[in-house]
């Protein structure tokens, strides 16, 4: 589809952006070829600089109907064969489950980047960490999805290009999750073209319209996600779900870093990690024996390493902006163990580093806050 | 003395034999349009550039149908797969194959939108007045006074609103270059002839294609073979005028020098 030969990015320059320009950065030299999307607040920019750069790289982009249609069309660009993706937040996010249901069934890889909103319903426009319930599991099926959650421009950056390769690797819907925060706000990253640091893509194929004569070296697919008797559909969920936790252990990624005498284990993720580490380290220096763990991706969680940290640790601090949705999955993962979790639950709102350095120094010192 | 019969029915080349016979119940129209959209198929010999995309309700049957490329999807959002494979590879030939519960009550953000934009796809809608692969219940086609399973004493006006006119809404929307034409199952000749415009015009990258075939459906209906064919000719006819409402002037220009 690309015809025009410039790389949009050449080798690799410092750069001072929105998070929403760091993704249209990242796809652009991702290859990406066409965005589907449709506008809803905090991820407008996505393709206000998409569509900017459309004619000059010869890409394509479809304003849409609806989210709904923004998946669907997303769905379609990816089984004609292109590296295409979409963007979305909050109540977008929840029409586009039913696609990426479908992507889910099919084994389609989509690439979507959720800049997460407030919620319920219409709430903020700017800012949760309420999104990571919906994303990891949203649709009617199992989560058999992957979803890296960022804290920074060049994670963005990053992972928005890894994005495109994890999914068409290893076939399962793949989630670059952020927030209002990291779309609007500017900071330093560095941009590069994948191929200077050795980052080559996966290639694309179609699943539909493959040259050549049906008959003769090619035969007519028939893709489908309905099926006729429970049995069926069974063993189609149970071939997923062994490729799926067979692939876990290479695809789950983390950030640790704890003493071996850890008195307390902070577990955030997404930007507020960011606020974390700042305290974990500030504490440190006051000579508190306090440590960090960090998923990046939230789906496939990266559990042993996670039951490692925590099998160290005297307890947890689960510290997140939304009522429990990162400790839900916590939770889960360290079923068995009797660590105590500590949890600072903040729906809706940022937490500072100073926040999370108040509520470590207090339950040290055994009293809560 | 028993006789022997040599001659296989006669199928459209790009019908994949081995699914045959199709899985609609006895008496239904979908297997009739499909047949139509074959031999349109066949005609034009674009088998191999096709992307035949079918939506949920009974259209979904039609999954393994033809021997050329498919794609299942969700209820209502055949139309905007195919946009988004037609748009991402254009030199593809995109079939949207949808019912009326699909292209008029839960995808029609979908119909109308894409008519809009005067997406290059061909949109085939088939209406046979009812919500069939649930159990027949009322569908934005269901005719005045007919009875289903979520109107038992007979679909009201007054409450439940008129027919859906779904041809004449698309030819009101679209712009230069779309077809739109209304055909039936009942003159299966010129339903080919739309289906293959609708084709044509696509391939011409004029603009967006949509027919829709009136159909018939006696398992909901409860209706016999006499009774199935008159509610098709004498009453859905009757409201759904057959014809073509929106034919570009290329097109008809190309169709009088094949005459």
């Amino acid at each position: 589809m690309s015809e025009t030969s410039a790389k949009p990015v050449e080798g690799e320059r410092r750069a001072f952006m929105t998070g929403n320009e760091a993704v249209c950065w990242a796809a652009l030299a991702a290859g990406a070829e066409i965005m589907y999307g449709y506008p809803i607040t905090p991820q407008n920019e996505i393709m206000h600089y998409w569509t900017r750069n459309v004619p000059k790289f010869g890409k394509r982009f479809l304003q849409t109907e609806d989210e709904l249609s923004a998946g669907f069309t997303t769905v379609g660009g990816v089984l004609a064969g292109r590296r295409a993706f979409t963007a979305t937040a909050g109540p977008g996010n929840v029409l586009m489950q039913e696609p990426l249901a479908m992507a889910e069934a099919m084994r389609i890889p989509t690439v979507v980047i959720i800049q997460q909103r407030g919620g319920p319903s219409t709430a903020t426009v700017i800012y949760s960490q309420q999104e990571v319930t919906l994303t990891c599991f949203g649709g009617n099926g199992e989560g058999l999805r992957i979803v890296y959650s960022t804290s920074s421009h060049q994670e963005l950056f990053d992972y928005t290009i890894k994005a495109f390769n994890t999914a068409w690797k290893y076939r399962f819907p793949t989630f670059v999750l952020a927030d209002g925060y990291q779309a609007k706000m500017r900071e330093s990253l560095t941009i590069y073209d994948p191929a200077s640091r050795g980052i080559s893509m996966v290639p694309t194929e179609p699943f539909l319209g493959r040259p050549g004569k049906i008959g003769e070296g090619r035969t007519a697919a028939h893709l489908r996600n309905t099926y006729n008797i429970e049995e069926e559909l069974n063993a189609v969920l149970e071939k997923d779900i062994a490729d799926y936790e067979r692939y876990a252990p290479e695809i789950a990624e983390y950030d640790s870093s704890a003493p071996e005498d850890c008195d307390l284990l902070v577990v955030t993720h997404g930007v507020v990690f960011r606020s974390a580490r700042m305290a974990v380290r500030d504490l440190t220096s006051q000579g508190k024996k306090i440590g960090y763990f960090r998923p990046i991706t939230l789906r496939p969680f990266p559990e042993e390493q996670f039951r490692q940290a925590a099998a160290r640790a005297r307890q947890i601090l689960v510290a997140e902006s939304a009522y429990g949705q990162l400790l839900k999955i916590v939770q889960q993962n360290l079923y068995g163990s009797t660590v105590p979790i500590r949890t600072m639950l903040k729906p809706g709102v940022g937490i500072t580093p100073e926040e999370i350095t108040e509520e470590c120094s207090a339950i040290l010192a055994g009293k809560e806050a | 003395m028993a006789v022997e019969l040599e001659l296989e029915p006669k199928m459209p080349n790009c019908w994949d034999p081995a699914t045959k016979p199709h899985k609609f119940c006895p008496g239904c129209g979908h297997g009739l349009v499909l047949k139509a959209l074959g031999q349109a198929i066949d005609e034009l010999g674009i088998q191999d550039r096709v992307v035949f995309g079918c939506d949920i309700g009974c259209s979904l049957l039609s999954w393994d149908f033809f021997n050329m490329d498919t794609v299942q999807t969700h209820h209502g959002r055949t139309t905007p797969v195919l946009v988004g494979v037609k748009r991402a590879n254009p030199e593809l030939i995109v079939i949207a194959y949808m019912g009326d519960g699909g292209g008029y009550a839960i995808g029609s953000q979908h119909l109308v939108n894409a008519a809009n934009r005067n997406d290059r796809i061909t949109a085939i809608l088939c209406n046979n007045t009812n919500y069939a692969m649930t159990g027949g219940q009322m569908a934005p086609t269901t005719m005045p006074g007919q009875k289903t399973e979520t109107t038992p004493y007979g679909r009201d006006v007054n409450d439940q609103g008129y027919p859906m006119l779904g041809p004449e809404m698309v030819a009101a929307i679209t712009h230069e270059g779309s077809y739109v034409a209304r055909g039936t199952v009942s003159k299966l000749r010129t339903l080919k002839g739309y289906l293959k415009k609708a084709l044509a015009n696509q391939i011409a990258g004029r603009g967006f294609s949509f027919v829709e075939a009136l159909s018939t459906c006696p398992t909901n209906w409860r209706t016999n073979a006499k009774q199935t064919w008159a509610f098709l000719e004498e009453q859905m006819q009757g409201y759904f005028p057959v014809g073509e409402l929106k034919v570009p002037a290329e097109l008809q220009t190309a169709e009088r020098k094949e005459e």
